[in-house]
């Protein structure tokens, strides 16, 4: 059934802070820095006390940072208190299903103007607990004893997807490339290397080490070379992963009626969907994600727009077999072709329909409860035209964002339009 | 068959004692490999334990080099990685288990389709699921 929002809703203003490792930065910091970004780029400027609600997507701050109960903390550190204040969790999607609830509580009329934001600090662990915290948006009982890791669950997709179309896994090789190209244009992100200039300094490190140099031919042969790319959930190896980050995103979201006191020029949200699974071991297809596509399907039904309409989008390449199966699962691509897209160009910046400009979650970084509120940071940048040196040559007037939470038991679609 | 609650700790407890127990829907007769109290394909609550063969073939797997920390205290790591699948039973549910009697270094070994079938791995004091290739 197509279902509609009760009221128009707008996004009006979009920050992101400097993706990374921020040792002397927690959440409250990390938030802060986004919101100020957010804040300087409303064009009619904004009065924070206007802000009735605050959606704050976080995984894990409790495992991450042993700090519950997030969001009025949060609240607080900006100047919100006492405005409503709360954390939505649904893993890796977090900050997708904050803004979601934001704009349904927009639409439902409750609030005309809420913010939505998302935060994750994850490099205070050890990498191993780190794993272990990601690991528990899995099934614990009967996945983690079994073994299984995040690299693991999307290991064994691409395995599964290898053996069904015949996708060789240096294949994989191509997405990761492509997004950390992307990266090298944001500065916002954790990893802005080319993966050939991430080869360079390394050579150049052993040269003044006075070592003895590697001899890697091309990005290819460095990225084949397990002492420079080791596996971590064989078939998948370092640079198939997000990286560990710490950051935050924040969006301002109001009813489309008061949109023009802000800016001439709000991105209209005109689709959302949400959309939960089985565990892996509860699913039919390990090579597709069904709560992307029906998430999907919501959105573009709820749009009314198909998905060659589609100008460009952020999608959710934790992994990078995960953007392979993010790209079919939206119907921007057949089944089986999708790992074909990022060697083909066709998901580059000049290609047919460019994914994850901002480098995606691969080279931006991931710090999980942030990165579906970040997605729509980078719509509303390119959708502007105020991308900077990743802007896009085409005008985009229509684009989506994709986030997923934990294997795929979460996924959240939005599409927005330039108003 | 003895009545046990349809709880995690009751399937464990059956696999201690060296049977995989699935649950099955007296309903709709769908099967699942793990332990549920309403069905999830009806939404009956008329279940029963059955025991399942422990033979299928495996729908995806990994080999691990990154391990959470009760494995990594258990001896794996970069050097001495693992294997994890997911197994399409026989009778038809899923579940997922760490592969024994692989060689996780020669991971080209290994191939989706793969038969399989279950087996009772003691880790210390834990018991786990595990699945060794057949033949």
């Amino acid at each position: 059934m197509k279902r509609k929002l009760g009221r128009g809703v707008a996004v009006v203003g979009a920050g992101v802070g400097k993706f990374g490792a921020f040792p002397r930065h927690d959440s409250r910091d990390l938030f802060a820095q986004a919101f100020r970004e957010l804040r300087a780029s409303v064009d009619r400027g904004f009065d924070p006390a206007e802000v009735e609600a605050l959606y704050l997507g976080n995984y894990s701050s409790d495992l991450f940072e042993h700090q519950g109960h997030l969001a009025p903390i949060v609240a607080s550190w900006v100047g919100l208190t006492p405005r409503a204040a709360l954390r939505v969790e649904d893993a890796c999607a977090s900050g997708g299903v904050a803004l979601r609830q934001a704009v349904l509580a927009v639409a439902s009329g409750l609030y005309d103007v809420v913010l939505v934001g998302g935060v994750e600090r994850m490099t205070a662990l050890p990498t191993e607990a780190v794993t272990d915290t990601l690991a528990t948006a899995g099934d614990v009982l009967y996945e983690f004893s079994a073994g299984f890791t995040f690299p693991g669950f999307y290991a064994a997709m691409a395995t599964a997807y290898a053996a069904k179309y015949g996708m060789p896994y240096e294949a994989l090789f191509a997405v990761a490339r492509k997004n950390h190209a992307h990266g090298a244009l944001n500065d916002k992100a954790q990893f802005g290397m080319t993966i050939r200039a991430i080869m360079d300094r390394r050579m150049a490190k052993a040269r003044e080490k006075g070592g003895p140099v590697p001899s890697w031919e091309d990005e290819l042969d460095f990225l084949r070379d397990p002492g420079a790319n080791p596996p971590v959930a064989w078939p998948l190896r370092l640079f198939d992963c997000s990286p560990i980050t710490d950051g935050a995103a924040a969006l301002l979201v109001v009813a489309e009626k008061v949109a023009r006191r802000y800016t001439d020029r709000p991105l209209r949200v005109l689709g959302t969907g949400q959309a939960s699974d089985a565990c892996l071991y509860g699913r039919a297809d390990l090579a597709s994600l069904r709560a992307a596509r029906e998430a999907a399907a919501q959105a573009y039904a709820m749009a009314g727009v198909t998905p060659d309409q589609i100008k460009l989008a952020e999608v959710h390449d934790c992994f990078t077999i995960a953007e392979v199966l993010a790209i079919e699962d939206l119907g921007l691509f057949p089944p089986g072709q999708g790992w074909r897209a990022a060697a083909d160009g066709a998901t580059s910046r000049e290609g047919r329909i460019p994914v994850n400009t901002s480098g995606g979650l691969k080279a931006k970084g991931h710090p999980v409860g942030a990165s579906g509120v970040a997605q729509v940071v980078e719509l509303w940048k390119q959708m502007r035209g105020e991308a900077g040196p990743r802007q896009v040559a085409r005008d985009v007037d229509l684009a989506l964002a994709h986030n997923v939470g934990g294997t795929g038991q979460t996924c959240v679609v939005h599409i927005l339009e330039r108003g | 068959m003895v009545e046990r609650e349809f709880t995690h700790a009751s399937w464990a407890e059956f696999l201690a004692e060296g049977k995989l127990m699935g649950v099955r829907c007296r309903a709709c007769g769908a099967l699942s490999a793990v332990p549920r109290l309403v069905c999830p394909a009806c939404r009956v609550e008329d279940l029963e334990w059955v025991e399942l063969s422990g033979r299928g073939a495996v729908e995806g797997f990994t080999v691990i080099h990154v391990p959470p920390t009760p494995l990594a205290a258990a001896g794996y790591g970069r050097d001495r990685p693992y294997a994890s699948a997911v197994v399409r039973l026989d009778e038809g549910p899923w579940i997922t288990a760490q592969l024994v009697g692989v060689d996780p270094q020669r991971p080209e070994s290994l191939r989706v389709g793969m038969r399989v079938r279950a087996e009772v791995v003691h880790q210390g004091e834990a018991v786990r699921l595990g699945f060794r290739p057949e033949g």
